[in-house]
């Protein structure tokens, strides 16, 4: 299954010239043209903006102004934006509340996940149905926005850390993929390790975990990437503005037009406020991007099939 | 999905001897303890996710009990007066309310139109390219947006579409008059569609990808050796192969007709205009946590749940009739 989803095949460099099989009929120029017209549109609509947008947060007071806004050809390249936003202030703390939770969050759902995952990879065992039905059916009922607020806020986690984590701990749907990789694992090298004595922890830790090494790191960008992009828990569950995480600082910045703090100072002119306010949406961008090459290289495996046929 | 209960008798077995019986019952229960002592370590791993479900998904499920109260925050959930269903009634009457459920639909009318067969053409102008180095370029690209927040996706269209955004420096520059698409009750289904289209277009290509690759080359070989063209080839090889996972698709978002995207519309409600951009759950969050009408809010809330169950069941049951295996099966 992973013939046309691979991303980058490695194993043949370069060699890979058009194959056309013998009993097909070569393409018309035209219609092999157009087809590659519309799949270049759709990747330069892709591309471009986010091109922009990076060029502008580059660029100088004087490009900006003389662009009449966002930037489309280089001129006058400057880090200051970045300098302004990263030393210290608002957004420096954004960034840093931001990789806390994703940090922690990302751990405790893993460990979370992956010890379910385990604990429900044996048919048979005590309560095994119950209990997958217990976690099932969140999957078609969601209790609604107003009561999941109001036991946050009865639990007295308003303003607290947890509430960006806790609820939103676990998901379903990641388990049940897990257990599912679990449970594809020959059984009978996990017998012989229980016949020799090792317990659960043990397999789990020795054996199950080095060898579900993929699964184990896309669900964990997974979880990583929903933690980074979470915007709407933190609307509901902070309103202390010191621990707003980035993409709601982001939000009032780019979206709501507030002007960025720090940025009174600079009446100067040195540093332009869409330059400052483009680096905002690079620095909430930069993660993803960095970690996306190696989703990416696990989405072939056949892991992500699974997962978004369900 | 059924649970089965051990413990029960099997019915229409003979009745038997009640010591025996009392017997069988003893002798079934001191399995199970030796089975809950086998597996008590896989039951401790599964406890904390057992845990977590249950505070935040099964207790809310209860504390939607407040849509039949008169609520109030000071008081204690139980201590507040029950009203019955007034909420409901308020609800009901509301023509916000009725607002918001005719642009819920509409929305998800118009992407069901002009999103969901987008992959599925990509997919397939994507299949037929042959060098593969292009394609896991292109792929590599259209997947990117998937990753990127909401706050990210509109903040970027904003700089592009937006009252000082690159179509208006353009437009000014050729003294053109400006517009602010941003703002535009009138063109915000488009672009709410758009922006769900460069977000998750390329990333929904994923699974007709795989139904492609899972199709049987020889097919289409022997339909060529028989004088099928290209076109003939699509429509009856590659189309009836993707027909299965259109049809679920399909059905999953018909079950899901009453939620579109909440972040994507709380983010622009403010900026086009409860008119336009008010769905069931921004009309929720706004009564609810903006103005305070808690059980007003719990019941649009619940209603909406109720509904989306009975969908995604009626969806389930639609699939079985076509034929499909569904989204879940009774075993």
């Amino acid at each position: 299954m992973s013939i046309t989803t691979r991303p980058i095949d490695s194993s043949h460099p370069r060699t890979s010239k058009v194959v056309r099989p013998a009993w097909e009929e070569p393409r018309a120029p035209l219609e092999a043209g157009a087809r590659a017209i519309v799949l270049f549109v759709m990747a330069a609509l892709i591309v471009v903006p986010l091109y922009i947008v990076v060029l502008t947060s580059f660029s100088s007071q004087a490009t900006i102004t003389a662009a009449g806004g966002m930037v489309i050809v280089p001129g006058e390249l400057t880090f200051s934006a970045y300098e302004q936003i990263l030393s210290g202030g608002v957004v420096t703390r954004a960034v840093m509340v931001s990789v806390g939770i994703t940090a922690v969050g990302t751990l405790i759902s893993l460990v979370v996940s992956v010890m379910a995952a385990y604990g429900l990879s044996r048919p048979g065992s005590f309560a095994h149905r119950p209990i997958l039905f217990f976690l099932l059916i969140t999957m078609f009922f969601g209790a609604g926005m107003i009561p999941s607020y109001l036991l946050v806020s009865n639990l007295g986690l308003i303003n607290s850390y947890w509430s960006l984590i806790l609820p939103s701990c676990i998901s379903v749907f990641n388990i049940f993929l897990m257990r599912g990789f679990f449970m594809g694992i020959d059984q009978s090298i996990l017998d012989s390790a229980r016949i020799d004595g090792a317990g659960d922890w043990r397999i789990l830790s020795k054996m199950v975990l080095p060898m579900s090494k993929s699964v184990i790191t896309v669900i964990g960008l997974f979880y990583g990437v929903g933690y980074w992009n979470a915007f709407f828990n933190a609307t509901l569950y902070i309103n202390d503005s010191e621990k707003l995480p980035l993409q709601v600082i982001l939000r009032s910045y780019v979206l709501q037009g507030v002007s960025v703090p720090g940025q009174v100072a600079v009446g100067s002119g040195e540093v332009a406020t869409l330059a400052v306010q483009m680096a905002v949406v690079i620095i909430a961008l930069v993660p993803v991007l960095i970690v996306y090459p190696f989703l990416q290289k696990h989405i072939s495996s056949g892991v992500m099939i699974g997962a978004v046929k369900g | 999905m059924t649970v089965v209960d051990e413990r029960r008798p099997t019915p229409g077995a003979p009745p038997a001897d009640p010591a025996i019986q009392k017997n069988a019952t003893e002798r079934k229960r001191r399995k199970r303890r030796a089975l809950f002592r086998r597996d008590r370590t896989l039951l401790l791993m599964v406890l904390p996710a057992l845990v977590l479900t249950a505070l935040f998904a099964y207790v809310p499920i209860v504390g939607n009990a407040i849509a039949f109260q008169d609520y109030s925050p000071y008081v204690g959930m139980f201590e507040n007066p029950w009203v019955g269903f007034a909420n409901f009634e308020r609800v009901l009457a509301d023509e916000a309310f009725w607002s918001a459920v005719r642009n819920t639909l509409t929305i998800t009318a118009f992407q069901l139109v002009f999103f969901f067969p987008v992959p599925i053409m990509m997919a397939i102008l994507l299949q037929g390219l042959l060098s593969p180095r292009i394609r896991s370029l292109f792929q590599s690209i259209v997947y990117l947006p998937h990753f990127l927040s909401w706050v990210i996706v509109i903040s970027i269209f904003q700089q592009i579409l937006g009252g000082a955004g690159l179509l208006n420096q353009f437009l000014r520059d050729n003294g053109i008059e400006a517009v602010n698409l941003m703002t535009q009750p009138d063109t915000f289904l488009i672009l709410v569609t758009s922006q769900a289209l460069w977000k998750d277009a390329g990333w929904g290509i994923i699974v007709f990808l795989a139904a492609l690759s899972a199709i049987d080359p020889s097919l289409y070989e022997a339909a060529a050796m028989d004088g099928a063209g290209r076109r003939k080839r699509m429509w009856h090889i590659t189309l009836p192969a993707l027909r299965p996972i259109i049809i679920l698709l399909l059905i999953l978002r018909l079950g899901d007709s009453l939620t579109v995207g909440f972040e994507q519309l709380l983010l622009q409600r403010d900026a086009v205009g409860a008119g336009a951009a008010e769905v069931l759950d921004t009309f929720v969050y706004y009564s609810g946590i903006q103005n305070g009408d808690w059980s007003y809010a719990a019941a649009a809330g619940l209603i909406k749940g109720v509904i989306s169950v009975l969908l995604v069941l009626g969806a389930n049951k639609l699939a079985h009739l076509f034929g499909e295996a569904g989204v879940y099966q009774k075993s």
